[in-house]
């Protein structure tokens, strides 16, 4: 069962609900035979933070991944459905994927920096996009980026070091800072901080939350306390449908449906 | 006897002290039920049949390293022997002859003073024999014996059948060790010799190549080795690589990146199969086909001096014999790159291309870069291609539609030539084969080094 948005601004969630900037119409994702996805909306809004929960399995990455069309890469995958980025279908035929790409980045569960320098890294993104015509833009986007992930003052003497050669956390924020290069619109981001310990996973929750204000972002999490702390709304995932979408203090204080309540309450899986 | 026949009769002894050795194990198990014994009824046999094959086969070996000598050492001490040459061809000729007449390999001997050495080997060898064949009896009885006498139930056979099982094990790996220590000290003993009669620096600073087996003393001059390494890199590294590392790079991505699962199981298999074919049949189609053809071709563009062989023949072929070298590493390490790397990029927003070009190649880097050392050295060792498609002439020429030569032909001429083994003119062929042994070595260890230090990368 899906609430739209205008559900869930009955509540007392006190922000006002922004217009959509994702939405899902009746999406289902098959890998071969097996349904992954099925027939799921949702409305994803700007400048806020959306929360994916749900217990392992129920197809949260799927989902997400159909966001940034990353399900083509996958050999007999294939959605049904459509998704609309600002009122755009982008699984319609003739839709550039490598377009769509640039303006819905991804940072995934472990950290994956190229095997180039700290700089190349950050600087991957606009090069192939063609974004800067001089050295001195494309520095000021890499400096402006790794600003912006928190990682400036760690890196800046050390720019030409490998990317793989930093920290768990550091190379998590190096991969956020990579994603922000190309300035997109919408961030998702698959179990982030799994990989992280508490205090990296602190900075990047900061990170998420300054970020909000530029970027529709989509988490995934299996943390409800990250959840609760990053995120202004919530969808609940099970066996590939959601199950209760709202606004995170709704979610966590005031669930409607029994299966939600279990899961943020630790009786589920 | 044939040491086989020795080392069969082990073996089947060895094979009644297995049978042995476990119904007495089974035995202990019936007199007393209630005692575990220590080791499995299997062990036992193992135990038993290790101490029964093992010596015996170790004086079979021996004795046969042994036994010719001492046949030969009491045929001497027979009078007929004292009407032989003391030294020389024709010593050795004589007792060639009676041996193969003693043993029927022969019905009849040329030179009358091998008659009187026949009987004497008959009686010499039939004596070995015996002894031989008594012996290995009783060396395997003997080890079985002692063997049997110490089972007990309570006897550990397992682990000491274990360690007897790891040092087989280590002594068969020493075999191939051993080999390559053994190859490289027969090479060097005789490029000392070489050494000795041109100067090293003559070999290996000169540029003019024409040694010649009727000299009655070696010009230096004619030693110059240059134009056979000019060849060799020429036709292998440069030629041969121009081909394959394209080739086998971009087959290696199609096939990792490109191909569909059911292209790719159909693909792989018969690209690996491009390395299982015989030298020889390259040879054939550089020297019938490819060499005409470049010949025909280097005429049509102008060039009077292309010839029927030709470098760029033989390198264009051997080219593609290794391009399975260089693809199926390229391969493994593009495939090593974690997948996590590839949808970065993707989802970055890069297209398949600038995903390969920009990031796995530069990721799978080190990966591809031993598998074309590792087709280096092998171009540079490949030697029946050179033989019929590259010509006998030393050129030191960047011309490709010349003929050269390389390390591995001269070694095949000089060795092959009617030049005696204490002329330069075939020494030489052992100063080569060591500097191609030491380059091919230092090439694969190079490379496997590169290789574990980029495996461990990603660990
Ligand atoms: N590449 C794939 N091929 C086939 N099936 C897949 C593939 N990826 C995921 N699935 C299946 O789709 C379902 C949803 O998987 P998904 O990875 O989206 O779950 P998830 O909610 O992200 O789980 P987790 O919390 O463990 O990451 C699972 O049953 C999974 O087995
Ligand atoms: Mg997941």
């Amino acid at each position: 069962m899906n609430a739209p948005l205008n559900a869930a601004a009955e509540n007392v969630f006190p922000e006002p609900v922004a217009e959509a900037k994702i939405s899902a119409r009746n999406v289902s994702v098959y890998y071969g035979a097996k349904q992954a996805i099925d027939s799921v909306s949702i409305d994803i809004p700007k400048n806020y933070v959306t929360a994916f929960i749900g217990p392992s399995g129920c197809g949260k990455s799927t989902f997400l991944r159909t966001i940034n069309r990353m399900n083509d890469t996958i050999a007999g995958a294939r959605v049904d459905g459509e998704i609309l980025l600002d009122g755009e279908d982008i699984y319609r035929s003739g839709m550039d994927v490598v377009q769509l790409r640039a303006r819905v980045g991804m940072v995934f569960q472990k950290p994956n920096p190229f095997p180039k320098t700290i700089y190349e890294n950050i600087a991957y993104g606009p090069r192939i996009h063609g974004l800067t015509t001089s050295k001195s833009e494309l520095d000021g986007i890499v400096e402006s980026s790794l600003q912006r992930a928190g990682l400036w003052d760690e890196v800046k003497d050390r720019l030409t070091d490998s990317g793989t050669a930093l920290s768990g956390g550091q190379q998590q924020r190096l991969c956020i800072a990579r994603a922000i290069a190309v300035d997109p619109e919408v961030i998702l981001m698959d179990e982030p901080c799994s990989a992280l310990d508490p205090i990296a996973t602190a900075r990047i929750e900061e990170l998420i939350d300054e970020l909000r204000g530029k970027f529709a972002i989509v988490i995934v999490t299996h943390s409800m306390q990250q959840a609760a702390r990053v995120s202004q709304r919530t969808a609940f995932f099970h066996l590939g449908k959601i199950v209760e979408y709202g606004t995170t203090s709704d979610i966590f204080t005031n669930p409607r449906q029994e299966r939600t309540k279990d899961y943020i309450t630790g009786r589920y899986g | 006897m044939s040491p086989a026949i020795l080392i069969l009769l082990a073996f089947g002894l060895s094979l009644a002290g297995w049978l042995a050795a476990r119904s007495r194990a089974w035995a202990f198990k019936r007199a007393n039920p209630a005692q575990r014994l220590a080791s499995l009824p299997g062990y036992h046999g193992w135990y038993v049949a290790l101490w029964v094959a093992v010596p015996a086969v170790v004086f079979a070996v021996a004795w046969s390293i042994l036994s010719p000598n001492l046949v030969l050492a009491s045929v001497l001490a027979d009078p007929a022997a004292s009407a032989l040459p003391a030294f020389g061809f024709e010593r050795q000729t004589i007792l060639g002859e009676a041996r193969a007449v003693a043993t029927g390999k022969a019905f009849a001997v040329f030179n009358p003073l091998a008659q009187p050495l026949i009987e004497p080997f008959r009686n010499a060898l039939h004596r070995y024999d015996i002894i031989g064949l008594l012996v290995t009896l009783a060396v395997a009885l003997g080890g079985g014996t002692f063997g049997f006498l110490r089972l007990r139930p309570d006897f550990n056979t397992r682990t000491r059948v274990e360690r007897s099982v790891m040092g087989i094990l280590l002594v068969a790996s020493l075999v191939a060790v051993l080999t390559t220590a053994g190859i490289f000290l027969s090479l060097l003993f005789e490029t000392v010799r070489f050494f000795g009669m041109v100067s090293p620096v003559d070999f290996l600073t000169g540029t003019h190549w024409s040694p010649d087996p009727m000299a009655a003393s070696a010009d230096p001059g004619n030693y110059g080795a240059i134009p056979l390494f000019w060849g060799t890199l020429y036709i292998g590294a440069i030629i041969a690589m121009v081909v394959a590392i394209p080739l086998g790079l971009m087959s290696a991505i199609y096939l990792t990146q490109y191909a569909s699962s059911s292209v790719r199981k159909v693909m792989k298999p018969l690209l690996e199969l491009l390395a299982g074919v015989p030298t020889v049949v390259y040879g054939y189609f550089a020297a019938l086909t490819v060499a005409p053809a470049v010949r025909d071709f280097g005429q049509a563009i102008g060039i009077a001096s292309a010839s029927s062989e030709s470098a760029l023949a033989a390198g264009l072929v051997m080219g593609v014999m290794i391009i399975p070298f260089v693809s199926s590493m390229a391969d493994d390490s593009i495939a090593a790159v974690p997948q996590a790397m590839r949808d970065g990029s993707l989802a970055m927003g890069a297209t398949r291309s600038e995903t390969i070009v920009k990031v796995l190649i530069p990721a799978a880097l080190p990966g591809i870069v031993a598998g074309v050392m590792l087709a280096v050295s092998r171009a540079i060792g490949e030697t029946m291609i050179v033989v019929m498609a590259a010509g006998a002439a030393a050129n030191l020429s960047a011309n490709p539609f010349q003929a050269m030569t390389t390390v591995t032909f001269q070694i095949v001429a000089m060795l092959t030539g009617e030049g005696s083994f204490d002329h330069p003119a075939t020494l030489g062929a052992f100063a080569l084969g060591m500097l191609l042994f030491l380059v091919t070595l230092t090439l694969n260890f190079v490379a496997l080094r590169v290789v574990k230090r980029y495996r461990e990368a990603y660990e």
